[in-house]
């Protein structure tokens, strides 16, 4: 690791060690079903991670997740291409998408629990919903800031239609698809758990509801960690594709 | 004129754009003729937006003419796209590469788009990198290359498909003057080898005389002015008089429209 590096890491682990120290003094002041102890919330947190039953849950709501993801990104891509090559299906669909953006993730929540009946099938629903237009606008985005000057070269050679798609659009729209696995990603770990809450028998919003129930503080604390930790391993994981897919950027020695 | 089976032949081509603010159109080429021969190097002079670009354009079948006949190889290169697949290759004012394409697979592109084998493609493509003096650079991307090493590879993509024509958009004007001459003697030894017919746009006159079997200047919009052809026998006197009549052709050209 580079000195840098090893800065960068000193200092994010100093600020968790910071709000570690707050919540600890936190639960020597309040009663413990307020504010429980660090140890114990890291135990929990453990406990959750090491027990087969208890993972279940975690890893049903990262499945939700992606499933979610990967539906808007499919659909939102489609609708990307269909919309950066026609301004009619763009007059047509991208006000519809705008309208989409406008409704809270809640009132996609209650519509999904009124039209179907399936529990995956709402939750799938709700979360292909709220990402679905980000999905698109940010494909469309990175569609249309395609050079002009690669096109018209790449067309001099007479390719096919799935050969431009291959060789310049996807490397072209590459960025923008990451950079919005990266926004969505944030977005869908908070809507699945609403979900979740009000409608699921499984998964990390269906256990924060039981904690509650429970009044658990420790619990609702050891499974919110469960997601951020899902989504702090997903970041990275895209941050490690994005370094290996966009390797031919020019970097400045100089740091910003 | 050229024999009486050109390569590349215009005959009354114009055209127009719609200006940006929307009033009316503008004219880029005005009722453009010329033809070319199999294996000539036609140099294409003019100031800055004569319209050059647009011939060129039109020759590559990117736009199509408003008016006249512009054929390539017996064909339309706006209509009849396909067919000129692999038969053009061009060397652009600036590189155009894919940033994201290494030297190696930047030459490669034009063979993958015509669907060779991917053998024959990167030993293709590694020949011709070697032949353009950037053997051991077939791994650096763009940014990695200099301005001059980023052309050469251009040349290289252009050559690689070996195309009939060679149609060039001034591609040494961003270059220092040594590695444009060097550049310059390159491609013209290339065309030479391999007989192929080019088209060569620049805007300057030494480039044009130095490059070209035939000059020809546009004025604006782009129409031929004035047409000499060199012989490999012309004296430094007939090259200074064809300097001297070039400067007076460009010196009266009217401003644009």
């Amino acid at each position: 690791m580079t000195n840098s590096r090893y800065l960068r890491v000193l200092q994010a682990a100093a600020g968790m060690i910071v709000l570690a120290a707050g919540w600890q003094i936190l639960s020597y002041v309040f009663p413990h079903y307020l504010f429980p102890p660090v140890p114990e919330i890291i135990s929990r947190t453990i406990e959750v991670l090491i027990t087969g039953s208890l993972l279940v849950d975690v890893l049903l709501t990262a499945g939700r997740i992606f499933g979610g993801l990967f539906g808007a990104f499919i659909l939102g891509g489609i609708l990307a291409m269909v919309i950066g090559q026609s301004k009619t299906a763009e007059n047509f669909i991208a006000p519809v998408l705008t309208f989409f953006q406008g409704i809270p993730a809640l009132s996609w929540v209650v519509f999904a629990i009124i039209w179907f009946h399936g529990i995956e099938f709402r939750v799938l629903f709700i979360m292909v919903m709220t990402t679905l237009p980000a999905f698109t606008f940010q494909i469309l985005d990175a569609f249309r800031s395609m050079s002009k000057d690669l096109f018209e070269m790449t067309m001099a050679f007479r390719p096919s239609r799935w050969t431009l798609f291959r060789f310049l659009i996807v490397p072209t729209i590459v960025p923008g698809i990451l950079t919005a696995w990266k926004v969505n990603l944030g977005n869908a770990a908070r809507v699945v758990v609403v979900a979740e809450l009000v409608g699921a028998t499984g998964g990390v919003g269906y256990q924060l509801l039981r904690q509650q129930q429970l009044f658990d503080m420790a619990g609702a604390m050891a499974w919110t960690l469960q997601l951020v930790l899902f989504v702090l391993v997903v970041q990275q994981t895209i941050n490690a594709i994005e370094n290996w897919a966009l390797r031919y950027r020019a970097v400045s020695e100089r740091a910003m | 004129m050229a024999s009486a089976d050109p390569v590349i032949r215009f005959r009354d081509v114009s055209k127009s754009f719609r200006r940006p603010d929307g009033r009316g159109d503008f004219v880029a080429v005005d009722k453009l003729s010329f033809e070319i021969a199999k294996g000539e190097i036609v140099a294409v002079l003019g100031k800055t937006g004569c319209g050059k670009s647009t011939m060129f354009n039109i020759v590559a079948g990117l736009i199509e003419p408003s008016s006249g006949e512009a054929r390539v190889i017996g064909h339309n290169p706006f209509r009849e796209f396909a067919f000129f697949r692999g038969k053009i290759g061009i060397v652009f004012q600036n590189d155009r590469l894919m940033p994201w394409r290494s030297a190696l697979d930047n030459v490669r592109l034009g063979l993958q788009i015509l669907d060779s084998d991917a053998g024959h493609a990167s030993e293709t493509a590694r020949a011709w990198l070697k032949r353009l003096g950037l053997s051991g650079h077939e791994n650096d991307y763009p940014h990695a290359l200099s301005g001059g090493m980023r052309q050469r590879v251009s040349i290289a993509r252009a050559f690689a498909v070996d195309p009939e024509i060679l149609l060039c958009d001034e591609p040494f004007s961003s270059l220092d003057e040594m590695t444009a001459r060097d550049l310059r003697a390159e491609f013209v030894r290339l065309v030479r080898q391999n007989n192929k017919t080019a088209v060569f746009i620049t805007h300057q006159i030494n480039e044009a005389m130095e490059i070209g079997d035939r000059v020809m200047v546009f004025h604006r919009p782009a129409r031929i002015a004035y047409e000499t052809r060199l012989g490999a026998g012309a004296t430094d006197a007939d090259r200074r008089k064809v300097h001297e009549d070039i400067m007076r052709v460009l010196s009266v050209e009217q401003a644009p429209a």
